[in-house]
């Protein structure tokens, strides 16, 4: 039946609370629907059901030791966080990186964008049900953190990056390992593309959902892959780059459709790109040393300085003041890419069904950890 | 009573039987411990702020309708389809016309909007 | 006559019975070993050798845990809606034909509980009391999430009803009976097994059977990425355990009705090639379990590989394309009955 007839029956709105405590809200978002039958017709995100202060706590920690904090942040992409942070430091206190160390951090960053993207094609494919893509993309993210493990000891809060540079060398014959991980890459994103691309679920249950036009998208502040599926050309490591991404040749892929099946086929693109990123920068890579001239005692010059990275999931901007005289931050505010995405949400569900919050949620691809920080 | 339904009878009250007496081993062995928050309905861990028994907007009562309508007229066509070798043309066009005018309702409905939900 | 009566049929009940719950628990096993093969795991591995004690553990866990009954439940009707789910699962086996008549200790002895000369009937109106099961369930809750699941699996089920039971008409045609029995052995006489006389048929009932027992990709009412577990959220311990035992008891109705009226039964494949007579050695009733778990493995296979639907969209399937689909093949059936 049509709408006109809907003020006859005289019905309720239902407010349901989806989350903290909900298998699809990727942690613990929590997000408030007020629904007429399934349709959304209005929504309340809450969030800080994990704040644990991190940006109050770098402001007492000196500045070696916050590498180790911003790990926990968005905790699925841990060297990005530690990448960013680093490079702020060295902005502000005009350290030179040398090259290889530089080139390294090419390669974390892209191996840490794929296994990223792994877990959010996992998750996002599982809330719309596809339960066995969830497997395979972890099988391939369980590769990269051997890789990581192999380099740093640790599987998912590397603390890898020191400023200036490298806190070690790579191991003997991981570079070849990683070579060897491109290709299986490869082979794997044939296979999810063949459960998920041309499913015709999968088209239906997302095509059309989540529309947000690319002014829109620009004035809600999204970034990344979410901006880049509306058609926005905007990548950091294209407009500013940092790292070595200067020298590597890779392009960024943009959507056309502005919806959810857009920013999926985006974020596949980039799996690819990022395995191409990651062949150049290994059979680039220079010897030299891998820490620049670092004092003994950080102690940034009075100053203040942003700095922003492109992180899997978006701009990934620190803003670190220093006073000068104390060996911590004076301030130091993270601009988390999770955070400002996660601020379309309620635009993007309104209208939509249940079943598509869901779909939406994982579409922005958000880390409750670096949301409340 | 045709006798072939004598199992059936004796199968519903297996039947009731092992339910009813799966449950009570259960009530034996488990442990009760009382927890007023277990005790709450479900909402993602947040006090359910309304009753859930409010009246909601479902496309309930038009779905159940159309299944009833639906399928009645499915009962209909059962005693017709097993002996339709015997009624021959006669009895197809009689199942047609039947059919013809339970199509005009669908698409009647189908064309009023009565299938869309949500 | 008190024999062939009562302890005859009460004596295959019993093992009927024991067969389906023996068959669920190790269904609920072999679930979760071809859906962790298809996903490159080992699926359990503890209990018993390549865990196939796991449902016995299972049984165990669920029997001591503790059952809940939420405050705001409606105690009673939360209390007998699991059996209400669980009992019309059960008796459909009341009906289902395993076998022909076999000797048995000098005895004829039909594989099968009775004979009903309404046998499809039967299976479909008993099958559809399972949904007061679910509905009677998500709302005695008195919890959002079961509620709303429910009204979707209600209203899913009966959409699905339809068209299936629109389907079994041009089966019927076919066949000429609703007897269960009478189907396989029209299938028998006419030396084909009815897959081939009626495929479309066929794809809407394996279709509605996916929905119809709330599996993926129409597992809408018990999606747990949205409606957290779906109509049994709110249950626990042995209460749970019946709602589950009654969905793999109706997974493996589906399958045995669908072995009975599409692939011919107790049948041996290509009932009429006669070069393949050495295939009656098997026993009939093995090939009847083997195809019947043939259709289940479809379901696991299934559930392994595809995405879930929407809401609207599987209601849209079911409306407007598997009833229309159903509608044009009873007329298609009859012209071609009543020509031929």
């Amino acid at each position: 039946m049509t709408t006109d007839v809907r003020p006859m029956f005289d019905t309720d709105e239902l407010v349901i609370n989806m989350g903290p405590q909900h298998p699809s809200t990727h942690g613990v978002l929590r997000v408030v629907l007020r629904l007429d039958g399934e349709r959304v017709v209005g929504s309340d995100v809450v969030i800080g059901y994990l704040h644990r202060g991190i940006e109050k706590l770098c402001e007492s920690r000196d500045w070696t030791q916050i590498v180790l904090l911003t790990d926990r942040m968005d905790y699925v992409a841990a060297a990005t966080n530690n990448i960013g942070y680093c490079q702020t430091v060295e902005k502000l206190m005009s350290i030179e990186v040398p090259r290889r160390a530089r080139y390294v951090r090419t390669i974390m960053a892209e191996l840490q964008r794929i296994a990223s993207h792994c877990l959010w094609l996992g998750t996002h494919a599982m809330d719309i049900g596809a339960m066995t893509v969830f497997l395979y993309a972890f099988r391939e993210r369980e590769l990269i953190l051997d890789l990581f493990e192999e380099y740093c000891g640790a599987r998912l809060t590397y603390n890898s990056m020191r400023i200036g540079g490298l806190p070690l060398d790579l191991p003997p014959g991981w570079d070849r390992k990683v070579l060897g991980f491109c290709d299986v890459m490869e082979q794997k994103l044939v296979e999810y593309e063949e459960l998920l691309t041309n499913n015709r679920i999968w088209l239906e249950r997302t095509k059309g959902i989540g529309v947000i036009p690319a002014e829109e998208a620009v004035a809600i502040g999204l970034s990344g892959p979410p901006l880049r599926g509306s058609g926005v050309q905007r990548d950091i490591r294209k407009d500013e780059p940092y790292a070595a991404y200067d020298e590597m040749r890779f392009e960024v892929p943009i959507g056309k459709a502005c919806d959810t099946y857009d920013r999926y086929l985006v974020r596949l693109e980039e799996f690819r790109q990022s395995v191409r990123i990651i062949r150049q920068a290994v059979e680039g890579l220079p010897e030299g040393p891998i820490v620049g001239k670092v004092p003994r005692l950080i102690k940034p010059p009075a100053g203040e300085t942003y700095h922003a990275i492109e992180s899997p999931k978006g701009e990934l901007g620190y803003f670190i003041a220093a006073d000068g005289k104390s060996t911590a931050p004076y301030r130091f505010r993270v601009r988390p890419p999770s955070f400002c995405n996660l601020q379309a949400l309620p635009r993007l569900i309104q209208g939509h069904l249940v079943a598509d919050v869901v779909a939406l949620i994982g579409s922005i691809d958000v880390v409750l950890g670096e949301v409340d920080r | 009573m045709p006798q072939e339904f004598v199992p059936i009878v004796l199968f519903l009250l297996v039947a009731i039987g092992f339910a009813g007496v799966t449950l009570l081993p259960s009530r034996l062995l488990q442990t009760n411990k009382y927890n007023k928050v277990k005790l709450d309905p479900y909402e993602c861990g947040i006090q359910p702020a309304t009753d859930a028994r409010d009246r909601y907007s479902i496309r309930y009562y038009l779905v159940a309708m159309l299944f009833v309508i639906f399928d009645v007229e499915t009962v209909f066509m059962f005693p017709w389809a097993v002996i339709l070798e015997e009624l021959g043309w006669f009895g197809l066009i009689e199942m047609m016309v039947f059919l013809f005018i339970l199509v005009v309702g669908f698409v009647y409905a189908w064309k009023k909007g009565a299938l869309e939900w949500a | 006559m008190m024999v062939d009566q009562v302890v005859i049929p009460a004596l295959k009940i019993l093992i009927v019975l024991n067969a389906v719950l023996v068959g669920v628990t190790f269904m609920v096993l072999l679930e979760r070993k071809v859906i962790a093969w298809t996903q490159a795991r080992l699926g359990p591995m503890r209990v018993g050798p390549y865990g196939v004690l796991q449902p016995i553990a299972d049984v165990v866990k669920l029997m001591t845990k503790e059952d809940i009954t939420p405050v705001k439940a409606d105690r009673w009707v939360f209390s007998v809606a699991p059996l209400i789910a669980l009992i019309p699962a059960l008796i459909v086996f009341a009906v289902i034909p395993f076998g022909p008549e076999v000797s048995l200790f000098g005895r004829q002895v039909a594989l099968y509980i009775t004979d009903l000369n309404v046998g499809l009937l039967y299976v479909v109106s008993v099958a559809s009391i399972g949904v007061y099961g679910i509905i009677l369930a998500g709302w005695a809750s008195n919890s959002k999430f079961p509620l709303l699941a429910s009204l979707r699996a209600s209203a899913q089920l009966i959409s699905y009803e339809v068209a299936v039971t629109m389907t079994l008409v041009s089966m019927i045609v076919s066949a000429g009976t609703l007897s269960m029995v009478g189907i396989v052995n029209a299938q028998e006489s006419q030396q084909v097994w009815y897959l081939f006389v009626q495929p479309l048929a066929f794809f809407i009932f394996f279709v509605g059977g996916l929905a119809e027992t709330n599996r993926a990709p129409f597992d809408m009412p018990e999606a747990e990425q949205e409606l957290t577990g779906g109509f049994h959220t709110e249950y626990s311990g042995m209460r749970f355990a019946l709602f589950f035992l009654a969905e793999y008891a109706n997974m493996i109705v589906v399958s045995a009705v669908a072995t009975t009226l599409f692939l011919g039964g107790w049948l041996r494949p290509f009932p009429n090639v006669a070069a393949l007579s050495f295939l009656d050695l098997v026993p009939a009733w093995c090939w009847f379990l083997a195809k019947t778990f043939v259709f289940l493995y479809i379901f696991l296979w299934v559930r392994a590989t595809l995405p879930r639907y929407r809401y609207d969209q599987l209601m849209r399937l079911g409306w407007k394309v598997l009833i229309p689909l159903a509608i044009a093949n009873v007329v298609v059936s009859g012209l071609v009955k009543v020509l031929l």
